[in-house]
């Protein structure tokens, strides 16, 4: 069964038709032909998929598009202008934060996710104090990065890329 | 001894070229190829372990709107050749193992063609099936040689009459499980065949050699090189399983000569890969050490047995390294295999030496705690001088400096296991050792082209920088600057290029770009005119075979054991690596970093869990193989040491991309013993083989 939605990816109103059954992921890579979201297992365990979705951190695979119609999609192509960068990206190209590149997109949407978490205030798994303002510390940043797998194991460039761009200590 | 280049690009500290692509996603990975009007393809895999296809009901499929094709083993085209078993898809009705291709269906959309594929009917005659290894089957059997064409066997001198006569003896046996390669991309292709347009076949393919990725397709398929294009400026990833095609590759050709002009793109979904994209057998090493009371070995041996699939034969050549590794006058090895009814192994990140440093550098550690001596002075004592396989002389060997300079940067003298708060605190160190490769088939174009130098190769990017550094050996080659040099890699357009494999890409392209740098000065002089060009062949290059060339490495591990839940931290992990000369410390770094990383995940974390009764890896997609995450990993540092080694290549370098996996295991594995007391011979180390001994 079809269904037209709309979408705004990357700051442009997108009509078009889905199958019902078709991610967000898909739609976005095989119906509208925006490939920075990548599809590493399709099972929301790999983060490669990862877009914010209404200005937050979302598994594009594990999202029906249908569900989302009208919805704001930011893809990691989205962050900045053409021949711009925005300073997460930045970030990781100087700290060298990926190699093969696959899961990059989806690392540098979580971690603008990421960011903004810590600006609101988010308490994570490891944060010891409740009450009080996460710090971006080492330790909160790998947790909070450790939906995002990257195989060619560039998480010490990674986590230091993400604490450059939340302008942390 | 090789012409040497002068180094001015050479040791730059340059950001990847391909790096702004990267980070906004706009870099396209084969399934990512923008194709006019694609198709989809999704396969139809074997339910069995092994057996035979007796019918395949796909009548009802063929008649769905939107289904373009649906091929089986009744009626997809016969292929040129069949006699790869891994590449004959859809050529017989046999089944070798359990997800084996059976089918695949072509349609409009990604969606469909995955429910038609997934509700055809298939009925089977179904056999026992064995895929049980064990190192006392009685089917063992020696392979003829092992991977990269070494021997199975080899025998120096008398093992059993050293261990009969020596002050101290070690005998234990020792095991790496079953990993999977895992990149982060699928295996993927986007495949066009274009019979009435250019005659091509082009195929977008994921793959670690755009040329030898041609050459199987065309002897599978009985097309002439020239009838067959291969595409690939980008791989997300591959570790080894994409450095020979697998059978999904073949499986979109099929697919796409079943819809002339029509792209088909095909990935495999996660799940599949466990079954269709190759892997690292399960080693048994049995290993034998004497050695006198000051810790010199009179004899080492490895005894490996490991697994191949029935249908294809792939032999892990696991006991190499210790043929060449420490100074023994008696020394054995021997690999042993069992055919079973499993996927096909392949290569994955160093194979060999990756599971094969494993049980020796264990083996040497526990040897040093039973004669007293420190671990990293037991290796030092049995530093050979010459190659001990071999005979010749190495081209550098700077083992004993890596040791020392690791334990000096780690603080290893002032190691001491202790207890801090709830947790138990060890320090543990293997060696690391890679052989230093060039292939023998590689070429490269240089051309001078709108006021700037061009280099062509149809070399690969796997991550590993290729992109970056291939201009920075041009540059030095042609004596410009490096702004001024662009490449071209990843298509079968441009030069032969063998495999990024071995860690052997950049030793292989950059000497032929090397070559024809060269030529390109000597033909044009320095102020050439638009279009001149000039090529250059690896095998011109000087090659020096009386020195024995390996890159050396040593890693120091400190480990935590919680002593009430048994949880498993390595919070600092430092490599030092004796690698040649270095092209770029960034992307070295990374590699390297990246190597070590993987090595901790082995260490710690994956494990193809292996389920006999029905013949299939239960744990097979990525939440339940795990992989070292972000918040599993501490400080990991990589160093080098200052190396010139005159005999390799003409850059001097050594190969980067395998070395730090090789003796990461080992040294956690050295590690959690010295903070438990509990010696882990069986990987992974996971808490429940430390609980039963921590109070």
């Amino acid at each position: 069964m079809d269904a037209e939605i709309t979408l705004q990816v990357d700051g442009e109103a997108r009509r078009l038709t889905v199958d019902t059954r078709t991610s967000l992921l898909d739609a976005l890579r095989e119906r509208l032909g925006n490939t920075s979201p990548k599809k590493g297992c399709d099972h929301g365990q790999c983060g490669a998929c990862t877009i914010l979705l209404d200005g937050e951190r979302a598994l594009s695979c594990l999202a029906l598009a249908v569900a989302h119609d009208g919805a704001e999609v930011t893809t990691a192509d989205g962050l900045a202008p053409a021949g711009e960068l925005h300073p997460v990206q930045q970030a990781f190209l100087e700290q060298d934060a990926f190699q093969c590149g696959y899961c990059t997109p989806g690392q540098v949407c979580s971690a603008v996710g990421v960011i903004d978490e810590f600006e609101r205030g988010w308490p994570s798994h490891v944060t010891e104090d409740l009450t009080g303002r996460p710090e971006m510390t080492h330790d909160e940043v790998a947790e909070r990065m450790s939906g995002n797998l990257c195989r060619c194991a560039a998480y010490v460039n990674i986590t230091p890329a993400v604490q450059q761009a939340g302008g942390a200590r | 001894m090789t012409d040497l280049l002068q180094p001015r690009a050479i040791g730059q500290d340059l950001v990847r070229r391909d790096g702004e692509a990267k980070v906004r996603g706009t870099a396209t990975y084969a399934y990512e190829t923008p194709v006019e009007h694609p198709a989809f393809a999704h396969p139809v895999t074997a339910t069995i372990a092994r057996g035979r296809v007796t019918a395949m009901d796909t009548a009802a499929a063929e008649a769905l709107d939107g289904v373009l094709a649906v091929l089986t083993p009744f009626n997809a085209e016969r292929l040129a050749s069949t006699e790869d078993a891994e590449y004959a898809v859809l050529q017989g009705q046999d089944v070798g193992f359990r997800g084996q291709l059976i089918g695949v269906v072509v349609a409009e959309t990604s969606e469909l063609a995955r429910e038609v594929a997934d509700g055809i009917a298939v009925r089977y005659d179904e056999q026992p099936h064995d895929s049980e290894l064990s190192a006392d089957r009685p089917d063992l059997y020696a392979p003829a040689q092992v991977n990269a064409g070494h021997e199975t066997d080899t025998a120096e001198g008398d093992v059993a009459a050293a261990m009969a006569s020596a002050e101290v003896t070690l005998e234990r046996t020792y095991s790496t499980a079953m990993y999977h390669n895992n990149p982060l991309e699928p295996h993927a292709t986007t495949g066009l065949w274009d019979p009435a347009g250019d005659g091509f076949l082009t195929l977008w393919d994921s793959t670690q050699g755009v040329h030898p990725d041609r050459a199987a397709v065309c002897q599978v398929f009985g097309l002439q090189q020239e009838q067959v294009r291969v595409v690939c400026p980008y791989v997300g990833g591959g570790f080894g399983s994409k450095g020979l095609p697998h059978a999904n590759v073949m499986l979109t050709a099929l697919a796409a000569r079943a819809v002339p002009g029509r792209p088909v793109k095909l990935a495999l979904t996660r799940q599949q890969m466990f079954f269709l994209a190759g892997y690292r057998t399960p080693t048994i090493q049995r290993m034998q050490l004497a050695a006198d009371s000051r810790g010199r070995l009179s004899a080492i041996a490895i005894d490996v047995v490991e697994q191949t699939s029935r249908i294809k034969e792939f032999a892990e050549q696991t006991g190499v390294p210790t043929r060449m590794m420490y100074a023994s006058p008696n020394r054995r090895t021997t690999h042993r295999l069992a055919a079973l009814d499993v996927p096909i192994p392949s290569w994955m990140r160093a194979p060999g030496e990756c599971p094969g440093m494993f049980g020796p550098e264990v083996a040497m550690d526990e040897l040093a705690e039973e004669l007293g001596i420190d671990p990293v002075e037991l290796r030092v004592r049995n530093e050979p001088e010459v190659d001990p396989e071999t005979g010749k002389p190495w081209s550098s060997r700077n083992l004993v400096r890596c040791l020392r300079e690791g334990a000096e940067r780690f603080g290893w003298s002032g190691r001491r296991a202790h207890r801090d708060g709830d947790w138990l605190v060890g320090t543990g160190v293997a060696s690391s050792v890679y052989p230093t490769m060039r292939q023998a088939t590689s070429t490269a174009n240089v051309r001078f082209e709108d006021g700037r130098y061009v280099a062509e190769i149809g070399a690969a990017d796997l991550g590993t920088g290729a992109w970056t550094i291939l201009p920075q050996i041009t540059a030095d080659a042609l004596g410009v600057d490096v702004a001024d040099v662009d490449v071209r890699i990843g298509d079968t357009r441009y030069p032969t290029a063998s495999v990024a494999g071995g860690s052997s890409g950049t030793n292989t392209w950059g000497s032929a770009l090397v070559v024809a740098a060269r030529e390109f000065r000597t033909k044009f002089g320095a102020d050439p005119r638009d279009g001149d060009e000039a090529s250059g062949d690896v095998d011109q290059a000087a090659q020096d075979d009386t020195h024995s060339p390996y890159a050396f490495g040593a890693q120091f591990v400190e480990a935590r054991v919680n002593a009430d839940t048994g949880e498993i931290r390595v919070p600092r992990l430092l490599g030092v690596f004796g690698v040649g000369r270095v092209i770029n410390p960034r992307t070295a770094r990374s590699q390297l970093i990246g190597g070590m990383t993987m090595g901790l995940s082995m260490a710690l974390h994956e494990t193809s869990a292996w389920d006999p009764r029905i013949g299939q890896v239960a744990n097979h997609d990525l939440a339940e193989y795990h992989i070292t995450v972000n918040a599993d990993v501490g400080e990991i540092e990589a160093h080098w040491i200052d190396e010139h080694d005159p005999y390799v290549n003409a850059m001097g370098s050594k190969g980067i991309g395998e070395i730090g996996i090789v003796g990461t295991a080992a040294a956690v594995v050295n590690a959690v013993h010295a903070a438990t007391g509990v010696r882990v011979r069986h990987l992974p180390v996971t808490l429940d083989k430390l609980l039963p001994a921590l109070d």
